[in-house]
């Protein structure tokens, strides 16, 4: 460890001082000056055309400033909110994405869809305005299950079979082969549950128009401003880029859900230059339940072909992936190259087959939500494996170690297209059964049963592919802009640093971890080091915060830009102490004249720079403030062990999470106690899908659980404490060796839990979440599906 | 109507409509932004604020419910330099990531801790959180600064 | 929420004498069902009468045998208390900590929820409800869904339970929103044996079939020989009315093996 501030020390954050003490600046704690307030009128129906919208009575409401429809918008040439990732089905041809007007014109398509905005000099005014549009609908019946939704009514004239496309990736025939020599076949069919993101900041946005020199400003919680200035102004044509400017201050959360780009910052920065006032509105919770993108929603039928040594042959994956209404930002990568991709999990299984068929139904949009595809992904792998050990009767621990890829094997060529680095699977294996003290578990399990109850125990091994992305691949596959980061390290006069990140922390840590960064590499003091981001007037063009991709993409930047400092720093240093340039060295804040004991430091060097009296000025620029974009040469593979042990009581079917270890290779870390914290964040959503979270719509396309009444959000009281540890197999190819952490507990737990409930029950499967009622059902089944032996038992 | 109120220990009277909330007064009249508003069916916690001495959801409370009544938030409780012990217990423990829970988680644990007498184990800090939603955390180091501020108290 | 106007009375007839002026008025208690319901605008009166003003309204006394608590008593408070604990027991696992300092029993009895909690102390411990009007047996309060006995403008001054030999409340709290899915009081008061069911329901009532099975014979095993007829049982994504029928069982079990 180089110092307590510096990489690998469990700095305390920056951040901390405004959040503790309410100092923090939320987008809803932002006011402008004689602002207006606006309100969505949201569709009733899950499916309906729209005759007639009458807004006379919400123009002519006390306190109200405008009404606005979907036709007015469209007559100032306000563009559909794009998906910006090309996905192309089977047959070659382009995904078929419907139009997507901001604010509906002719039909809505989910229930919760805006048709028209009303903006009131109070809110009060304005939800008064709200509830006196009038809009002419001609219901519709709701196309709702998406096991049916192919066969169902069409929902978009374009849409036919209310298909995105049909994709599939990996070798069909080898596959097909690999089952045709299979000693046993695995099979499991699973619904993964849709999930709603709920991030305890409601999503808000307050926009502005300086009419006398045309610009706009968009203040709104988004995780990556700069792609919603860019989709903003290419795509709906709110205005030119650089008459432009987002800014995402602090942001309460986003866990995927505010990445994308929505119809309610494009209708609020649109109508601020309308009514030329600023325009501010904030969602209620029962709105974002309905309106921020929902997460996972898959039906998939999965089947592992088997050796008689219990060697993975072949993998079969056939999901449906619900889009809800329309495409939104990300949505088509997400069930296939977030998912697809990562079929081999961490074993050497030759030949995968997967098959995604991305339907529209009448619910909300489904987009990326924490771990975006590869929960979803190991999901499937790690049902498939338990389920395996089970009928095979292999312990599951030792199922997993027969077909690990071997740390002898990296880089190591999947056949789903990705190439992993590094990785020591086993090893982390090993620090989870001993934490877990997996040799107990027979008599724990005797111990609970004595007691009534019902113990189990479930692994899940998984693997993601993070640290998005390798540019040109990323584009080669789809992607619609490059992804890689910029960083920007200005040294100030006097030797302290800011550093501008087009990165964006919504609970991250970056203005503490980016600085622990420039502390270790220039030797300048932690409190010396200011990170600022979030605003595109202040970065560079860059892709922002999603996939775990801070550290090992935007780190890298700055890693960069810090290379080039200190390069700078070396000539100006060797110009002050008459040495040359070659000779210079440079460590702890200081550049010494090798073998030497001529030295000069970081400070004086800076000063000189910028008050360039003995400075080489005919060789080099003044100033010192460097700037690097980087660009990935491949993703991150961060993998890691998860073990779940939990007590159900059969009599009321509640599962009790006894224990919980995850034991995950994030590479080299920087700040232990912020990646155990993103740990632990992740876990919890990760055990939310599988015992609690329920995004549920009845079969008219009602949204059941549409708040915190019915969704159930994970609770203190829900969870366990958990035990976290980590193994490090530096990632070989960024700078820090760094793989990123933000989405790992949420892509491992999952499986775990459930492969832990059904292990308790002794049956095949339990269907998500594992809710009581779903779970006393079950146990009435008990003991009807094979166990697996396991060690200690 | 006008109400008068005492909030982190200074009279303030605000002219406030029939339906404002507590906080409404808190973070329109009075700018104390501290206090979030994370839902509308009073269970996110996000807007705890102490009222005579109890942890109370200021987003439930009409104005003139609070009407003489002794309110603190959080930025009533502690500043950067003189931080309250939970507000420190926070911090050390990393209980927090992005903020937006934070007020009121702290307001709520502060209640709970003074009311419990020294005698919070896990479980039952774990009990007393019901009330608030992270979403963030996991709630594993929330529970850890709680009985860490127990413990320093 | 809509434009209304809020009034602080000092005095029971003031409240009422506002109400009577009221063009549609609502009293406000701890305001923890009721200022939710405006905020989203499922309300719309016209004048919100707040009983919070009213002196006299708060507080468990115990009179011979009788625990009267009065109708703006919080939960909290009713939590602390030490005279029934089966009640006490019943009150703090109600909601979350900053409901339970400020709902009230008047409040949760007055809205009659059937997910509530209170209802079934009020017709398991043989309750009286006492309004401005009347005194109401707890068996007569409840009539149905959101329903109550009290008529417009009747003010729930206390409520009024006997203590019993033994009482215990089993909660099967809804995952999500933390009310009673099913909630069972069972007490015995020497020979008598109430069993109160709240969440099942409408509303909260009396298991006729289990009382009369433990008065016969009063342990756990006695409750696996009633059929729970769940026919009329409430049913959501949460739990179907089977599933609840289920419950009705288990918790009356636990609740007898507490006491037993
Ligand atoms: C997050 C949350 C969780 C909750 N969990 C639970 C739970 O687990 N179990 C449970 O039982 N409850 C729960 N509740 C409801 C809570 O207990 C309420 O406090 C209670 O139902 C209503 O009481 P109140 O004093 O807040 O009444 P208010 O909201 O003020 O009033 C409710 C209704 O009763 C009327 N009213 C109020 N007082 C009187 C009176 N004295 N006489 C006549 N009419 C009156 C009002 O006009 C109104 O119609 C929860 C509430 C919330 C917000
Ligand atoms: S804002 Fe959610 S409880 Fe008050
Ligand atoms: S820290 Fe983000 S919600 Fe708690």
């Amino acid at each position: 460890m180089a110092s307590e501030t510096g990489i690998g020390a469990s700095v305390k954050r920056k951040e901390d001082a405004r959040f503790i003490t309410g100092a923090g600046n939320y987008t809803d704690d932002i006011n402008a000056a004689g602002q207006t307030y606006m309100v969505f009128v949201r569709s009733p129906y899950a499916r309906a055309k729209i005759n007639g919208i009458d807004t006379a009575d919400a123009a002519a409401t006390d306190g109200v400033v405008a009404v606005f429809t979907g036709a007015d918008l469209a007559a100032d040439e306000i563009g559909d909110l794009p998906c910006g990732w090309m996905v192309k089905s089977k047959d070659g041809s382009d995904m078929v994405a419907p139009p997507h007007p901001p604010i509906a014109t002719h039909a809505v398509n989910y229930v919760g869809e805006p048709y028209a905005v009303v903006i009131g000099e109070t809110l009060e005014a304005a939800r008064n305005g709200a509830e006196a549009v009038d809009a002419d609908f001609e219901e519709l019946p709701a196309v709702v299950d998406l096991s049916t939704a192919a066969s169902a009514d069409q929902i978009h004239e374009s849409v036919p079979n209310n298909q995105a496309y049909d994709w599939e990736l990996g070798d069909k025939a080898a596959t097909d082969a690999a089952f045709d020599s299979a000693h046993h076949v695995a099979t499991v069919d699973i619904v993964n549950n849709r999930l709603i993101p709920n991030a305890i900041e409601p999503r808000a946005a307050l926009g502005e128009y300086d009419a006398a020199a045309g610009t706009y400003t968009l203040h709104t919680t988004s995780q990556n401003p700069h792609l919603e200035r860019l989709v903003l102004a290419a795509f709906v044509n709110v205005a030119p880029e650089a008459r432009l400017r987002v800014i995402s201050p602090d942001v309460g959360g986003g866990f995927g859900s505010k990445i994308f780009v929505y119809a309610e910052e494009t209708a609020v920065i649109w109508a601020a230059g309308k009514v030329r006032r600023p325009v501010k509105w904030r969602a209620e919770r029962s709105e974002s339940f309905l309106a921020d993108c929902h997460g996972r929603d898959h039906v998939t039928t999965a089947q592992l072909a088997l050796g008689e040594d219990g060697r993975f042959l072949g993998l079969r994956v056939k999901t449906k992936a619900n889009m809800g209404a329309y495409l939104s930002t990300f949505a088509s990568s997400v069930p296939t190259y977030l998912y697809g991709t990562l079929m081999a999990g961490q074993y050497t299984t030759p030949a995968i087959y997967v098959e995604v068929q991305s339907l529209y139904t009448n619910t909300a949009p489904v987009d990326a939500y924490r771990g975006a595809g590869r929960p979803e992904a190991t999901y499937v792998v790690e049902r498939c494996v338990e389920t395996a050990a089970r009928e095979m009767g292999i312990d599951p621990a030792e199922i997993r170690r027969r077909n690990f890829i071997q740390p002898g094997d990296f880089p190591y060529d999947t056949p789903v297209a990705l190439t992993y680095d590094t990785g020591d699977y086993e090893a982390s294996l090993d620090k989870a059964l001993e934490h877990i003290d997996y040799g107990g578990f027979g008599a724990r399990r005797a111990a609970s049963e004595s007691a009534g109850k019902k113990r189990g125990i479930g692994f899940s091994c998984y693997i993601e592919a993070c640290g998005l992305a390798p540019s040109q691949v990323a584009i080669s596959l789809g992607a619609g802009v490059g992804l890689f980061e910029v960083g920007e390290v200005r040294v100030d006069v006097t030797g302290s640093v800011t550093v501008v990140t087009g990165s964006h922390s919504h609970g991250q840590s970056h203005e503490t971890t980016f600085a622990q960064i420039i502390s270790d590499k220039l030797g300048v003091p932690f409190e010396n080091v200011t990170v600022l981001h979030g605003d595109t007037g202040r970065s560079d063009y860059a892709l922002g915060t999603y996939g775990s991709r801070s550290l090992a993409v935007g780190g890298s930047a700055i890693i960069k830009a810090t290379d080039k400092i200190i390069a700078k720093g070396k000539k100006i240093a060797a110009h002050m102490l008459e040495a040359e340039e070659d000779q210079m060295e440079f460590a702890d804040g200081t550049f010494t004249v090798a073998d030497s004991n001529q030295s000069i430091t970081f400070g004086e060097v800076a000063f000189s720079a910028y008050v360039p009296q003995n400075f080489p000025l005919e060789d080099l620029e003044p100033g010192l403030s460097e700037k690097a974009f980087y660009d990935p040469p491949n993703f991150t593979y961060p993998a890691g062990a998860h073990i779940c042990e939990v007590e159900v009581d059969p009599d009321t079917g509640v599962v009790d999470i006894v224990d919980f270890v995850a034991v995950d290779d994030f590479g080299h870390v920087v700040n232990p106690m912020i990646v155990e914290g993103q740990v632990h964040g992740g876990l919890a959503q990760g055990i939310g899908q599988a015992l609690l979270e329920h995004g549920v719509y009845d079969d008219a396309g009602q949204l059941v659980s549409g708040s915190y009444m019915d969704y159930t959000m994970p609770r203190a009281d829900d969870l366990p404490s958990f035990t976290v540890d980590t193994t490090v197999t530096p990632c070989t190819h960024n700078p820090l060796g760094v793989k990123g952490c933000g989405e790992a507990g949420a892509i491992g737990s999952t499986a775990a839990v459930m492969n832990a409930v059904t292990d308790a029950l002794g049956v095949a499967s339990v269907s998500m979440p594992a809710t009581p009622e779903t779970v006393w059902r079950a146990a009435s089944a008990c003991g009807e599906a094979p166990k697996a032996p396991k060690e200690g038992e | 109507m006008e109400i008068t109120l005492t909030v982190n220990g200074a009279a303030k009277t605000v002219d406030v409509a029939d339906n404002a909330l507590l906080v409404d007064v808190l973070r329109e009249s009075l700018g104390l932004t501290g206090t979030h508003v994370g839902c509308d069916t009073s269970q996110c916690g996000a807007c705890v604020v102490h009222m005579n001495g109890d942890a109370v959801k200021s987003c439930t409370v009409l104005a003139g419910q609070a009407n003489g009544a002794d309110v603190t938030t959080i930025e009533g409780i502690g500043n950067p330099d003189d931080l309250h012990p939970m507000q420190e217990a926070f911090r050390d423990n990393h209980a927090l990531q992005c903020g937006f829970c934070t007020p009121g988680m702290i307001m709520s644990a502060i209640d709970l801790v003074q009311k419990g007498g020294g005698a919070l184990d896990e479980a039952a800090v774990r009990d007393g959180l019901e009330g608030n939603l992270c979403r963030c955390t996991g709630y594993h180091n929330i529970v850890k600064a709680v009985l860490a501020a127990q413990s320093s108290t | 929420m809509y434009q209304f106007n809020y009034h602080r009375p000092s005095t029971l007839d003031e409240a009422r004498s506002l109400m009577a002026g009221a063009e549609d008025g609502v009293y406000l208690s701890g305001g923890m069902t009721l200022i939710p319901t405006l905020k989203q605008r499922l309300a719309s009166p016209s004048d919100v009468i707040d009983l919070g003003a009213i002196p006299g309204l708060t507080g468990v006394t115990v009179n011979d045998g009788t625990v009267s608590v009065g109708g703006m008593t919080r939960h909290s408070e009713v939590a602390a208390s030490e005279a029934i604990p089966a009640l006490a027991d019943l009150a703090s696992r109600i909601g979350d900590a900053h409901v339970r300092n400020r709902g009230t029993i008047g409040g949760s009895i007055a809205n009659s929820d059937p997910a509530a909690d209170y209802p079934a102390a009020v017709v398991a411990l043989g309750a009286t409800v006492h309004t401005t009007n009347r005194s109401i047996a707890g068996s007569d309060y409840f009539t149905g869904l959101f329903e109550t006995a009290l008529h417009d403008g009747e003010i729930v001054t206390s409520v009024d339970f006997c203590v019993p030999d033994a009482a215990a409340y089993e909660k099967f709290p809804n995952p999500a929103s933390r009310y009673a899915v099913v909630g069972v009081m069972v007490a015995r008061c020497g020979d008598c044996i109430c069993v109160g069911v709240t969440g099942a329901g409408a509303c909260a009532f009396r298991a006729t079939a289990l009382e009369e099975a433990l008065a016969a014979d009063f342990s756990p095993g006695a409750v696996d020989g009633v059929g729970i007829d769940h026919s009329e049982y409430n049913s959501d994504i949460h739990a179907s009315a089977e599933f609840r029928g289920h419950l009705v069982g288990v918790l009356t079990k636990r609740a007898v093996a507490t006491i037993a």
